[in-house]
C-alpha cells in the first residue's frame, strides 16, 4: 500500500510524502463528524421535517407532503398573513439598508486609503462596533434612541418614537445596522483598493485624470470583484436580519418590524411548529439563490 | 488637515456611543433619568456594577460572564484542532473524492444558516444537549469556515520543509505538528479570535437552546437583564460594559489579525 501511493506520487512528480490509505480520512474524522452530524444531517433532515406536520410538543408527526409549502402561498391558510407580512419586513429592511452599506463604507475605505499618521487607529476604532455583539449594540441603542431619556432626541431637539412607530423604527434599523457593520465593509474595500497597482493611478495622471478621474476609471473599475463580494454578503445579510428587530424594535408597531427570520423562529422555535418553519426556511433560502443569481449576472453582463 | 476633520468627526461617531454607555454605567439611577440627560456622570459611582457583580437567582450576570468564557473558549479550541486537521489533509493529502468532499464544504458556506437552526435544534435534543453548554460549544465548530480558511493558508506554506522532514523519515503527524502549525501561527491566531468573537457575540442560537438562567451566556443574558430592570439604565449598562470590556481588549491586541485574517477571506470568497 505504501509503495504503491510512493510509486503514485513519484510518477506524477508531486514529492508528498507517502502515507497510508487511512491516514486523510484520520486527519478529517474529526471535522467530518462534526460537519455530518451538525450540518450536512441538519441541511438533509430539515427537508424530511418540512414535510411533516412537525409539532415538537405532539406524538404524531404526520406526513403532509408539500402542506406546509403550499399554505405559505394560500391566504386562507393561518400563517399566510403574519409570513407575508414578515417578509415584506426583510424586504424594505433590505432594500433600505444595502444601499447604504455598500456605499458608505467605500466613502470610509477612501478616507483611510492613503498613508497617514493614525491610519491603524482610525481603522480600528470604525471596526469597533462591529466586535460587539448584536445584544450590546442594541441595548446601547435603546438607551440612546429612548424618546424620554435618549441622547438622539434630545441632540435632534425632536420627540421621536423610534422604536415605537413607523417610519422611525426602519430609520433606526437601518441607522444602527450601518453603525454596527459599516467597519466590516470598509475594510473590505480597503483591502480591495490596496490589490490595485499603483501603475494604474499613474497612468491616469499621465492622462490628465485629476482625483475624480482616477477614481471612476481606475479605483471603481479594480474593485468590480470586491464589490460583487460586498453586494452579495450584505444582501445576504440584511435578508438574514434578526437581532436587530428582536431587540430594537421587538417587531413593533404590530409586527411591522418582525422579519422573516424571527417569524420562523418564533413559528418553529417558541410554537414549536417546525414542520412549517422549516417549509418557510427553504422558500426564503432558495429565494436568496435567485437573487444572488440575478446578483451575479448583472455585475457580469457590465463587465 | 481636511481629511482628519471628516476622520475626527466618524471618530465620534463611531465611539461617542460607546463611551456614552460607559459614562451611564457609572452613572447614579437619578441621574441616568434626569432629562436633558448629562453627557458624562455628574458623581461618578460604581453602584451599578455592585449590583451587577451581586446579581440575583434570575439574573446571575458574573455565571453568565463564567459561562461565556468557557463556551467561547472551548468552541475557539474545537475549531482550531478539527479545522487544522482537516484543512490539513485537504491541502497536503492525497486521497479519492478529495474534490468532492471540499466542494460539498465550501458549498455549506453559502447556505444561510438559519436553515440549519430548527433541525440542529431537534438533533442537540436527541443527543440530550438542550439546556447545558455543550450545545453552546460543539455544534458550531462544524461550520466550514475554519476549514476553507486554514487550507488557503497552508497551501501557500513552502513544501520544501515537508519535503526535507520526510526524506529524515517524518511522517506526516509529524510534519503537521513540527512543521504545518508553527508556520501557520497568524492564520491560527487569526482563526482563534474570530471563533472567539463570534461565539462570545451569539445570541440568536443560545436564546432557544438554553431555558435556565445559570446556563445563559452573556448576550442572551442581557436581554433578560433589561426586561428584569427596565428602566435601571446603569445597572444596564454596566451589563453591556462586562460584556464588551472583553471583546474590546481582544480586539485591540489583536487588531491586525483580524482584520487582516476578515479581509483575506473576504477577498477570496
Amino acid at each position: 500500500m505504501v509503495a504503491i501511493s510512493a510509486k503514485k506520487a513519484a510518477g506524477r512528480d508531486v514529492r508528498v510524502p507517502r502515507s497510508g490509505k487511512a491516514t486523510p480520512y484520520l486527519f478529517l474524522a474529526p471535522y467530518l463528524i462534526l460537519f455530518s452530524v451538525f450540518v450536512l444531517a441538519p441541511a438533509l433532515f430539515g427537508i424530511w421535517v418540512s414535510l411533516h406536520d412537525w409539532d415538537y410538543m405532539l406524538e404524531g408527526k404526520p406526513f403532509v407532503g408539500l402542506d406546509n409549502y403550499t399554505a405559505l402561498f394560500d391566504d386562507q391558510s393561518p400563517v399566510y398573513g403574519d409570513f407575508w407580512m414578515s417578509m415584506r419586513a426583510t424586504g424594505i429592511f433590505t432594500v433600505f439598508s444595502v444601499p447604504f452599506l455598500v456605499v458608505l463604507p467605500l466613502g470610509v475605505a477612501l478616507l483611510l486609503n492613503r498613508p497617514f499618521r493614525g491610519r491603524t487607529l482610525f481603522r480600528g476604532l470604525f471596526f469597533a462596533p462591529f466586535v460587539l455583539g448584536v445584544a450590546v449594540v442594541c441595548l446601547i441603542w435603546r438607551l440612546l434612541l429612548d424618546p424620554n431619556l435618549g441622547l438622539v432626541d434630545w441632540i435632534l431637539g425632536t420627540p421621536i418614537p423610534w422604536t415605537t412607530a413607523t417610519p422611525w423604527a426602519w430609520i433606526a434599523l437601518v441607522g444602527v445596522t450601518v453603525w454596527w457593520t459599516l467597519g466590516f465593509n470598509a475594510v473590505i474595500y480597503l483591502a480591495g483598493m490596496q490589490d490595485i497597482p499603483r501603475e494604474l493611478y499613474d497612468a491616469a495622471k499621465v492622462d490628465g485624470a485629476g482625483r475624480w478621474g482616477a477614481f471612476v476609471h481606475v479605483t471603481l473599475p479594480g474593485l468590480r470583484p470586491v464589490a460583487l463580494f460586498v453586494v452579495t454578503t450584505t444582501i445576504l445579510a440584511s435578508a438574514n436580519m434578526f437581532g436587530q428587530s428582536y431587540l430594537l424594535t421587538q417587531g413593533a408597531p404590530g409586527g411591522e418590524t418582525r422579519t422573516a427570520i424571527m417569524y420562523m423562529l418564533q413559528q418553529g422555535l417558541r410554537e414549536y411548529k417546525m414542520g412549517s418553519a422549516s417549509a418557510m426556511s427553504y422558500l426564503l433560502t432558495l429565494l436568496l439563490i435567485l437573487v444572488s443569481v440575478v446578483n451575479f449576472r448583472l455585475f457580469r453582463t457590465r463587465s | 488637515m481636511k481629511r482628519y476633520t471628516g476622520l475626527l468627526a466618524l471618530a465620534v461617531l463611531f465611539v461617542g456611543p460607546l463611551v456614552w454607555a460607559l459614562g451611564v454605567s457609572f452613572k447614579t439611577q437619578t441621574e441616568a433619568t434626569r432629562v436633558p440627560p448629562t453627557l458624562l456622570p455628574a458623581e461618578p459611582t460604581t453602584s451599578a456594577y455592585g449590583t451587577v457583580f451581586q446579581g440575583t437567582t434570575d439574573t446571575p450576570v458574573l455565571r453568565w460572564f463564567a459561562n461565556s468564557l468557557i463556551a467561547a473558549t472551548g468552541h475557539m479550541l474545537l475549531v482550531l484542532v478539527v479545522s487544522s486537521l482537516a484543512a490539513y489533509a485537504l491541502a497536503r493529502l492525497e486521497f479519492g473524492g478529495k474534490k468532492l468532499m471540499f466542494g460539498v464544504i465550501v458549498g455549506t458556506l453559502l447556505v444561510p444558516g438559519f436553515v440549519f437552526l430548527i433541525p440542529q435544534f431537534l438533533i442537540v435534543d436527541q443527543l440530550g444537549w438542550l439546556d447545558s453548554l455543550t450545545a453552546l460549544i460543539v455544534p458550531g465548530a462544524a461550520g466550514a469556515f475554519g476549514v476553507f480558511f486554514l487550507r488557503q493558508f497552508f497551501l501557500g506554506l513552502p513544501r520544501e520543509l515537508d519535503e526535507a522532514a520526510f526524506m529524515e523519515g517524518a511522517n506526516h503527524w509529524h510534519i503537521f505538528w513540527r512543521i504545518t502549525l508553527p508556520l501557520s501561527r497568524p492564520a491560527l491566531a487569526t482563526l482563534a479570535v474570530l471563533s472567539f468573537l463570534s461565539n462570545w457575540n451569539d445570541f440568536i442560537w443560545p436564546i432557544y437552546v438554553i431555558f435556565s438562567p445559570e446556563y445563559f451566556t452573556l448576550p442572551p443574558g442581557l436581554s433578560i437583564l433589561q426586561g428584569a430592570y427596565t428602566i435601571h439604565y446603569p445597572v444596564i449598562m454596566a451589563g453591556a460594559v462586562l460584556a464588551s470590556i472583553p471583546v474590546l481588549i481582544l480586539f485591540s491586541l489583536t487588531q491586525r489579525y483580524v482584520i487582516e485574517g476578515i479581509s483575506r477571506s473576504g477577498l477570496k470568497g
